[in-house]
Formats: structure tokens, sequence, C-alpha cells
């Protein structure tokens, strides 16, 4: 399936785009989905292990299965206030 | 109540909404940007938020606030965008019968925000550079 991952602040700046479309086995999870990030984008690879993935806008774990209709965003640290 | 805004802060509405005769005290809270940072110098700071995400959490935010606290009003707004040096990028007014509460909620919501709620800084340095700021180690 293919999945579209929304991209934040310094990792839209690595990866030089706004999102990013990822290829992923149907049964994946956002801890599969951190490895093909990185082998698809290795751009990102300072921030990626800091980073936090949202589904449906909701903070998830590598555990977290995901279908193509999720809506998956890269959260990097975040820096608010 | 929970916003996000590009405009500049107006604290004097929020207040407004905050001050009743339950509320014995009202605390205002707002995080400015600041001029020198550690011997750098900051030029201004830009704002950028996952929108949908920072509003939901936001409101969780404000939620556990009112759960763990007595408040008669809780207002969390933020701004997006540029921020100019001394202007506010965040506001929170809290309102309770007594002052203990609102400190301690204030205090809290504040950490809170800036450990869970998708909105990220960019630091515009006064020699031209400028960087994302994502702490990865407790320091925000």
């Amino acid at each position: 399936m293919k999945v579209v991952v929304q991209l934040f602040a310094g990792a839209r700046e690595l990866a030089g785009q706004q999102q990013i479309e990822v290829e992923l086995d149907a049964s994946a999870n956002v801890g599969t989905l951190r490895t093909a990030l990185l082998a698809q984008c290795p751009a990102l690879g300072p921030l990626l292990p800091h980073a936090l993935f949202a589904v449906d806008t909701d903070y998830a774990t590598d555990e977290t299965t995901l279908a193509e209709s999720s809506e998956i965003a890269c959260i990097p640290p975040v820096s608010g206030g | 109540m929970i916003k996000l805004t590009r405009e500049p802060l107006d604290t004097a509405p929020l207040l407004a909404t905050a001050q009743s005769p339950q509320a014995g005290a009202v605390l205002l809270f707002l995080g400015v940007t600041r001029q020198h940072t550690e011997g750098r110098e900051t030029s201004e700071l830009h704002y950028d938020a996952y929108e949908t995400m920072a509003v939901q959490e936001l409101s969780t935010l404000e939620a556990e606030a009112r759960q763990r606290w007595n408040l008669t009003e809780c207002l969390i707004v933020h701004r997006l965008g540029c921020v100019p040096l001394g202007e506010s990028s965040v506001a929170i007014v809290i309102a309770s019968p007594h002052r203990r509460a609102a400190f301690a909620a204030g205090e809290w919501l504040i950490d809170t925000l800036k450990e869970r709620v998708p909105i990220w800084k960019q630091e515009y340095w006064a020699d031209g550079t400028n960087a994302w700021v994502h702490p990865t180690e407790g320091k925000r």
C-alpha cells in the first residue's frame, strides 16, 4: 500500500518537501514506516530517531498499524511556547 | 478556549473574558521572543504547527487542567508565523477562585505545551542564519 507522510519544521527542511509517499506492506506499522522512510529519504537520518509519529492526529507508537487512508505525520521534537 | 492565530496577541479581551466575581485570581502568562539566548542574538522567531493536531492537543491540555484544578476560565492562544522581538508567541490566561490553583495550572500548562503540542519554532539569528529548534535532551 501507499501512504503519505506529512513533514514539518526541520524534517520538512531536511527532506526538501512537505510530504512524502512511501510504499509499504499491507501489514505495516509505524516501526516499519520509520525504516522505509529512512531508506527512501536518508536526509531525514539525524532527526528521525528523535521524531514521533501521529496517526489520524493522535500520537502513535512503533506498534501502531497503518492503513492507506491513515493521516500520518512525522513529528520532530516540538518547540512551541 | 483554544486558538491558533497569525495576528499579534491581544491580551485585553482574554483578561476581560477571564475576570469574574467567581475568580479571586486571574493569571496571565506570556511567552515572549527573547533577544539573547546563551550569548547568541535572535532577530525574530517563526512558528509552524500541525494545526489540526495542535488544536486537539491544546484542547486536551485545557480539559486536563480543568480536571486537576478548580478553574473558572482557561484560555490558550498560540501565535504562528513570524513573532518579532518582544512580542508574544503564546498567551495563557487562568482564572480560579484562589491563586494557588491558578499558578499551578499556569505552570503545568506551559510546561506540558512545550512537551506535547506539535508546534515548532525557527530561530532567525541576528547573524542572518536560521535553524529549526528540535530539543532532544529535555532542554526546551
